[in-house]
C-alpha cells in the first residue's frame, strides 16, 4: 500500500496552543490523537492533512476521575485506559465493559475516546452509550469553554460539530444512583458493530421503571433515541416487558433503517427487537 | 523535492533492551523503521489497516500495530519484537517453544504478532481463562492454522512459565 503523505507534527504545550495551532493551520492541519482512524483515512487519501497537531502532548487530557455529580472522562483516555480505570469501573462499570469490547486490543492500547467521537464514525460504540447515558462534551477552543450534549457534537456521518480551533476536552457522564441501570449490548460480525444498543432505567422502589432512555447506534449517520419508544418503556415492569417490541419498531422507525451491505433493513428491525430484549432482560435483572 | 521538507525526527528508544538512535521522518510507521531501517523483519506487514496483526510488536508492554504506529510514538520507549524474544543463553522464549511444540503454526506469517500478543497477554495476567485468551486473541487473524493450536500453546506456555516463577 501507498506510504503516508510527509506531514509535520507538532505538540502543543498546552489546550491554549492548540487552538491557535488549528486556528493558524486552517484546512491544512488537525488534531492528531491515536491515529487509528486518521492515518487510516490519510493512507488511503480521503484526507490529507500536511500539519498533525499531537494533542497528547497536552498532559492531563487522559484523566479519568470523579467531579461533583459526574465522572470525568478526558478526551484523551484511550479505550484501554477506561476498560480498566478503577473509578469507571466502580462508577459506571456499564461504560468500562463497553470499552472492554472496543475493536482490538491494539486499537484499544492506542486509539481514544476523543478521536472515536470527533471522527463520529456512525460505528461507535461510545457514542451509542454516551447518549444514552445523558453524557456532556466539553469543548475548549481560543475563546473558552462550552458544553454540548452527545446530539449537538455528532453532527453526521464523519462530521462533528465542533469550530476549527475547538479541542473535545473530555465528557461528564452524570454519575447513576442507586435505582439506576444500564446495560450495552452490541451485535458483530466484523471489525465494527453492526448494532449497538444502550440502555438506561430509572426504578423506582417497587422495581417499575419511572423512566427510560434507549439509543442505537451503527444503523443510521448518527447513534439516535425515539421518544416514542422511551414512553413505551416506562411504566410498570411487567407491562413494560408485553411493550418490547413495539419499543424496539418504533426505535428502528426513528433511525430510518436502510438495506446495505452490513444487511437488510428488515434483518437490522429484527436484531433491535432482540437486542432491546436482552437489555431489558438485564436491567430487570431477568436472566435468572 | 517540497521546499519545507518536514524537520526529521531523531528517534532514541530502547529496542529489546538495546538503546537505539535513528532519524525518520515523521510519517514514517514503526514497521517501516523497524523492517527498513533497523532490518528486523519479524514484524510483518499484510491489512495495514490494523485488523490482521501480524505486524503486531509491544510499545512499553502494550501490543500496537506497527503498520499504522508511527515511528515517532516510539520516542523514549522501549519497543520489543520477536527478535527481542529469546534468552541471553539464546533458548526460546517459552510462549515460541510451546508454539512449536503445539504446532501453532504453518506459513508462519502470522506467528510473531501472534507470540507477542501473547506475551502482552501472559505478563500482565499470567493465569488466563480460555474466554480471557480468546477475548485478547481476537485481533490476531491466521488464514492457515487453525485457532486451537494456537490456544493451546498460549494455554501450555502460561503453565510453563508459572512453572518457571516457580
Ligand atoms: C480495526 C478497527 C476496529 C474498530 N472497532 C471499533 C469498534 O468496535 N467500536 C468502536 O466504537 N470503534 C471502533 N473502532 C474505532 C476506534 O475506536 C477509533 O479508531 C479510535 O477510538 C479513534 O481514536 P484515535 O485517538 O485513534 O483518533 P485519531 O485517529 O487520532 O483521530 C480521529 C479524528 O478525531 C479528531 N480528534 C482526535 N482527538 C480529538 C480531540 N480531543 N478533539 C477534537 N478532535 C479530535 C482528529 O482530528 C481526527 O479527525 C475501530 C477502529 C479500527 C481501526
Ligand atoms: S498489517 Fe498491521 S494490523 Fe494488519
Ligand atoms: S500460520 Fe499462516 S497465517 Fe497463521
Amino acid at each position: 500500500m501507498m506510504p503516508l503523505r510527509r506531514f509535520a507534527i507538532h505538540r502543543p504545550a498546552d489546550l491554549g496552543e492548540a487552538a491557535e495551532m488549528l486556528d493558524h493551520y486552517g484546512d491544512t492541519g488537525t488534531l492528531y490523537a491515536g491515529g487509528t482512524e486518521l492515518l487510516l483515512a490519510m493512507r488511503h487519501d480521503l484526507l490529507r492533512y500536511e500539519h498533525l497537531i499531537d494533542i497528547k502532548a497536552v498532559a492531563g487530557l487522559d484523566r479519568v476521575e470523579r467531579r461533583d455529580g459526574h465522572l470525568y472522562i478526558g478526551a484523551g483516555a484511550t479505550h484501554r485506559t477506561i476498560e480498566r480505570s478503577a473509578v469507571c469501573r466502580e462508577l459506571l462499570p456499564v461504560m468500562s465493559e463497553m470499552e472492554a469490547n472496543v475493536a482490538n486490543v491494539r486499537v484499544r492500547a492506542t486509539g481514544t475516546l476523543g478521536g472515536n467521537l470527533c471522527f463520529a464514525e456512525p460505528h461507535s460504540d461510545p457514542a451509542t452509550l454516551l447518549l444514552a447515558l445523558d453524557g456532556t462534551a466539553r469543548a475548549q477552543g481560543k475563546s473558552g469553554e462550552r458544553m454540548l450534549s452527545m446530539d449537538e457534537l455528532l453532527a453526521g456521518a464523519y462530521e462533528n460539530s465542533l469550530a476549527q480551533d475547538e479541542v473535545l476536552t473530555g465528557v461528564d457522564v452524570p454519575l447513576p444512583g442507586p435505582s439506576q441501570r444500564n446495560a450495552y449490548l452490541k451485535f458483530q460480525v466484523h471489525e465494527r458493530p453492526l448494532l449497538g444498543l444502550a440502555l438506561s432505567l430509572e426504578l423506582d422502589d417497587g422495581g417499575d421503571i419511572r423512566e427510560a432512555r434507549c439509543a442505537i447506534g451503527c444503523v443510521s449517520p448518527t447513534p439516535c433515541r425515539s421518544e416514542a419508544a422511551e414512553s413505551l418503556l416506562a411504566g410498570p415492569a411487567d407491562s413494560v416487558e408485553q411493550r418490547l417490541q413495539e419499543a424496539a419498531a418504533a426505535l428502528a422507525d426513528e433511525a430510518a433503517l436502510t438495506d446495505d451491505r452490513e444487511g437488510s433493513a428488515e434483518y437490522k428491525r429484527h436484531l433491535i427487537g432482540v437486542l432491546l430484549h436482552r437489555a431489558a432482560r438485564k436491567c430487570l435483572n431477568r436472566d435468572g | 523535492m517540497s521546499k519545507d521538507r518536514p524537520a526529521l525526527v531523531e528517534l532514541r528508544f530502547e529496542l529489546n533492551g538495546k538503546d537505539v538512535a535513528v532519524e525518520c521522518e515523521p510519517q514514517q510507521t514503526l514497521s517501516e523503521v523497524l523492517r527498513g531501517r533497523l532490518n528486523l523483519t519479524g514484524a510483518k506487514i499484510s491489512c495495514e489497516v490494523q485488523v490482521c496483526g501480524a505486524c503486531t510488536v509491544l510499545v512499553d508492554a502494550l501490543p500496537v500495530s506497527s503498520c499504522t504506529y508511527l515511528a515517532y510514538e516510539a520516542q523514549g520507549r522501549s519497543v520489543t519484537t520477536i527478535e527481542g524474544l529469546e534468552g541471553r543463553d539464546r533458548t526460546l522464549h517459552p510462549i515460541q517453544q510451546c508454539f512449536i511444540d503445539e504446532f501453532a503454526f504453518q506459513c508462519g506469517f502470522c506467528t510473531p504478532g501472534m507470540i507477542l500478543s501473547a506475551k502482552a497477554l501472559l505478563d500482565d495476567n499470567p493465569d488466563p481463562t480460555d474466554d480471557e485468551i480468546i477475548h485478547h486473541m481476537d485481533g490476531n487473524l491466521c488464514r492457515c492454522t487453525g485457532y486451537v493450536p494456537i490456544l493451546k500453546a498460549i494455554r501450555k506456555a502460561a503453565a510453563v512459565m508459572k512453572e518457571a516463577r516457580g
